[in-house]
């Protein structure tokens, strides 16, 4: 799969990288390496800034030269969780050395709220303290140091009242950022009293921090109008565009943004990225000089949002099989003090509650609730994975109840014929393809083999127990804001031949930027080298939607190829008149760009016109080489008032095998064997296929496993960087990871060549990781029953899972045994 | 001031002893592949060469630096088995936001520099501390067998 060419060291090319490396400036350095030289769509293709991620070339925010008298911000931020800010006496701070400008909310020229869907986000805090972590002022000094320094010298007075931590206390009293929202198929009462077996049970899945090794930073830089340039790491750049120039009360016009690329976003950077950014611009816009802003890491830990924790419940019937026949899903997203995206994020909890299978007749509830914490954002999947968790649960549950193996439970549940349509009403295409995928893993990772092992394994050995599981994925592709789903992009070809493509998504480590110049390069019949990328602005490309939703390829892609077919026809009508017009001619019909070339006809009739031939006659004769091109999803609507529609242009599907091994006297445990399969249609790039794939099940496994949120009782995050907060490392990967892309399911939809998106599906393959750890537990009951798991399943967790299930033994036998 | 020896060139700083070496790359000396994490010693991003061997950037002071061959991502290149390192990542495609890799290949290149042929074990416990939120810790370690393949080839 992984075919990248290998440098020959007889070749002149290895002799000429000797000679570049000998002079300090190798061939690396300049970018020239043959790994650049493949090409289309479909083949394994190097990211295309790997060369400069090796050599520490790729520049992120903080890498970029600013001017020497360029200003340092440091954040002033609230200590309390809830209250009213009495007093804010800034005086010594603005004494203090270096300190060259001191802001706060009355110094905002425009907006003060900067919302980025609904208002509730002071860019300072005003009156109301609603977090700890929450923007109180910002200082601009010489250096970094002056400012973190001047900070300290703030004198704050908060009146500090009661916090609100408890998001299902909030719920009950109706505390929500945003309207509860219901989705109902069916009579979900009547599937409840007339199934053969009800389950009740809630759950409660942790949050997570993004931990982007790149942290929230930007430098903006002031214009010679009354605009700025906002240089800034952020995956959605017109939106930051948006907030810079209503802070600033300027026109957009006047405001530049421009990101190259991001060290990870994961959706932190979605809306998170923006305050710093106004904050910047304001100060750069007072004092005409360029301005930084880079949190430290435990500033960024607390002020930015993170995945939302969510409590869930649910009440589902299912008859003797095991087959779901209805119920009753709950779902409460913990938003923090505002609601930022939390409104699509519940919802899309509540479209993926069913994950791959059939609720039956259901009804799903999602509230919003409000507490006092930072406000929680997009995070890959996107309360997503919140809601599978729901359903993965409940298999399981299922299974013990039947003593079933619970992929048999899953396999029946499946969304199949006859019970195919989602409970907001949208039908589940490519159901063979979910059925396939399921079947070829079960079989390549030979998980019937392997649960009579594991079974054999805990029946022998009392302490270390074995767990296996398999779990499906389905998740659904577009924004659930219909607007969302349109994409712009700008091409040039340039007399020389070579083209440049820009589009509005943002690079962030996922390959869009490689897999959009695959695009251009094939529609052009070009070599990949002669198709170059710049990074994303917002006065290239306007109005562009976040680079979210795992859609950035999907749109920016099709996009792109909009525009190269635009200029493709226009070129063609030039070339059929303008060469071998002697012969009257060339044929319009069947012209097309191949291997750097024109080629008009076939057989004898054929002709050829090179590229930078075809390039040069169009420009000489006045023809634009220069398009733009656009693309918006068709089919997908979805009506809040019904709660019915088709949200999602088509789905995604994968599906993991995890095996772990279980400590249960201590909790610790080990992942032993992970097998993925996973789908992504006619794959763009396999190789940045398989690495999103793999990182994603990896993301999510820490999710779910070893990433643990705290907060005391003040509601300070105590969890507040890496010695705390523990995200997974080399020794968490497990030992053995097969991960193999599936073949030969084209997307039933027009999608790009019939790719899929791949960014967040494979983030939800770590469930099989959570649920092997409850088989495990599981058999220290004989499997009659599947322990309560609330994640992440940190050891102390399991271990807490194992002693309850222990000491319910222990009474049960003992009231067995007790005197009548 | 401080006597810096870094990719085989003095520099001469004006700079407090017990500055953080990696402020002195990035903001001194304008050598900015190194990166900032956490600060605290604990993600790897930061990760340098001090007589070959990996050291955290942000908690090592300029002064423990001196008179030592100081070895930043810029200059791996002209290391042989930094330059193999280097070969193997881009032939296995390793780095998404590339943000870590700096520290990554610099932990690996002195992981190689010990350990010719690392087990995957020895990968693990070399490597524990270069945290990739990426994931790409499975090419991470296949890159790793692989420039130590090349090294074997080229001996």
């Amino acid at each position: 799969m992984r075919t990248l060419t290998e440098l020959s060291p007889a070749s002149a090319k290895a002799r000429a990288d000797q000679q570049g490396r000998n002079k300090g400036d190798g061939p690396l350095a300049r970018e020239t390496s043959d790994i650049a030289r493949q090409g289309a769509p479909g083949t394994t293709r190097a990211h295309e800034s790997a060369v400069k991620h090796v050599t520490g070339r790729a520049a992120y925010i903080d890498d970029l030269q600013a001017p020497a008298d360029a200003l340092h911000v440091a954040l002033g931020l609230s200590p309390v969780a809830h209250g009213r800010l009495t007093r804010l006496d800034l005086e010594k701070v603005k004494s203090a050395p270096g300190v060259v400008d001191v802001i706060t909310i009355v110094d905002v020229p425009g907006h003060t709220d900067i919302g980025p869907v609904f208002p509730g986000d002071p860019i300072f805090a005003d009156d109301e303290i609603s977090y700890v972590g929450q923007c109180l002022f910002a200082v601009a000094a010489e250096s970094h140091q002056a400012a973190r320094r001047a900070v300290t010298l703030a004198s704050v007075e908060i009146d500090e009242r009661p916090a609100s931590l408890d998001p299902v206390a909030a719920a009950e009293r109706e505390e929500f950022v945003r309207p509860t929202h219901v989705q109902q198929s069916g009579d979900w009462q009547a599937a409840l009293s007339g199934a053969a077996h009800v389950i009740e049970s809630e759950q409660f899945v942790g949050g997570q921090e993004h931990f982007y090794l790149e942290g929230q930073a930007c430098l903006v830089q002031p214009t010679e109008d009354e605009g700025v340039i906002v240089h800034t790491s952020n995956q959605h750049p017109s939106e930051t565009q948006k907030l810079v120039a209503e802070v600033l009360d300027i026109p957009f016009h006047a405001v530049t943004v421009e990101m190259r690329r991001m060290g990870g976003g994961f959706g932190g950077k979605e809306t998170q990225a923006s305050p710093w950014a106004c904050i910047a611009a304001i100060i750069a816009r007072r004092t005409g000089r360029t301005t930084r802003v880079r949190l430290p890491r435990a500033e960024d830990m607390r002020a930015t949002g993170k995945r939302h924790p969510f409590h869930n419940r649910y009440q589902l019937g299912f008859d003797a099989q095991g087959v779901l026949q209805g119920g009753d899903i709950t779902v409460i997203g913990d938003c923090g003090y505002s609601p930022d995206l939390s409104e699509a994020i519940v919802d899309r909890a509540m479209f993926h509650a069913d994950n791959a299978y059939s609720l039956g007749s259901a009804r799903v509830t999602g509230h919003r609730a409000k507490t006092h914490t930072a406000s929680n954002t997009a995070f890959r999947g996107f309360g997503g994975p919140q809601g599978m968790m729901i359903i993965e649960a409940a298999m399981d549950d299922i299974a013990r109840r039947l003593g079933q193996d619970p992929l048999t439970i899953r396999k029946r549940n499946l969304y199949r014929a006859g019970r195919d349509v989602t409970h907001y009403g949208q039908p589940v295409e490519q159901l063979g393809l979910l059925h396939d995928l399921i079947a070829q893993l079960e079989q390549s990772s030979d998980y019937w083999a392997r649960r009579e092992a594991v079974v054999a394994h805990n029946a022998r050995n009392p302490i270390i127990k074995k767990g296996l599981a398999l779990t499906p994925v389905k998740f659904g592709i577009s924004f659930t804001a219909k607007h969302l789903n349109q994409a712009g992009a700008l091409l040039h070809v340039y007399t020389d031949g070579s083209v440049m493509i820009n589009h509005g998504g943002t690079e962030m480590g996922q390959g869009l930027h490689t897999k959009v110049c695959q695009v251009v390069a094939r529609e052009l019949g070009l070599d990949l080298e002669q198709v170059r990328i710049s990074a994303t602005r917002t006065d290239k490309v306007p109005n562009t939607s976040p680079t979210a939703a795992s859609s950035g390829a999907d749109l920016n892609g099709q996009a792109a190829r909009d525009a190269c077919l635009t200029l493709k026809a226009r070129l063609f009508d030039f070339a059929a008149e303008h060469f071998g017009a002697d012969r009257g001619g060339l044929d319009r019909e069947g012209m097309r760009l191949e291997a750097g070339a024109l080629i008009a006809g076939s057989g004898e009739a054929e002709r050829r016109i090179p590229w930078g031939e075809l390039v040069q006659a169009a420009y000489l004769s006045r023809i634009s080489l220069s398009e733009k091109g656009f693309y918006s999803t068709p089919l997908i609507h979805y009506d809040r008032e019904t709660a019915k529609g088709r949200p999602f242009y088509y789905y995604a599907f994968g599906a993991a095998v995890a095996e772990v091994s279980v400590d249960t006297l201590s909790g610790e445990y080990l992942v032993d064997r992970v097998d993925i399969l996973h789908d992504v249609g006619d794959s763009l790039n396999p190789a940045i296929d398989i690495g999103q794939v793999e990182g994603g099940f990896i993301q999510g496994m820490g999710w779910l496993t070893s990433e643990e949120l705290k907060w005391n009782d003040a509601g300070r995050l105590v969890s507040d960087g890496p010695a705390t907060y523990k995200i997974p490392a080399f020794g968490d990967l497990p030992p053995v990871f097969n991960v193999e892309l599936m073949q030969g399911h084209p997307n039933s939809q027009a999608s790009i060549y019939r790719s899929k998106a791949v960014g967040e599906p494979p983030f939800m393959l770590g469930m099989a990781v959570w649920s092997a750890l409850r088989d495990a537990l599981s058999s220290l009951v004989d499997y009659r029953e599947a322990p309560r798991l609330d994640t992440p399943a940190t050891p102390e967790r399991v271990l807490m899972a194992a002693e309850a299930l222990r000491q319910r033994t222990l009474a049960s036998q003992e009231a067995h045994h007790a005197p009548a | 001031m401080v006597t810096l020896t870094i990719n085989g060139r003095q520099h001469e700083l004006d700079v407090p002893e017990q500055m953080p070496l990696l402020w002195a790359l990035r903001d001194v000396v304008r050598l900015t592949g190194t990166k900032f994490g956490c600060g605290i010693a604990q993600c790897g991003a930061c990760t340098v060469h001090l007589d070959g061997e990996a050291v955290r950037a942000c908690v090592t002071p300029v002064s423990q630096a001196q008179d030592r061959e100081i070895t930043t991502i810029e200059g791996i290149a002209d290391d042989a088995v930094g330059s193999r390192v280097q070969r193997a990542w881009l032939e296995l495609g390793v780095a998404q936001c590339g943000y870590c890799q700096s520290g990554q290949i610099m932990g690996a290149a002195a992981l190689l520099k010990q350990t010719a042929s690392p087990s995957d074990e020895q990968i693990v416990e070399a490597m524990d501390g270069n945290l990739c939120r990426c994931g790409t810790y499975s090419r991470i370690r296949q890159a790793i067998h692989r420039a130590a393949e090349h090294g074997e080839e080229s001996a």
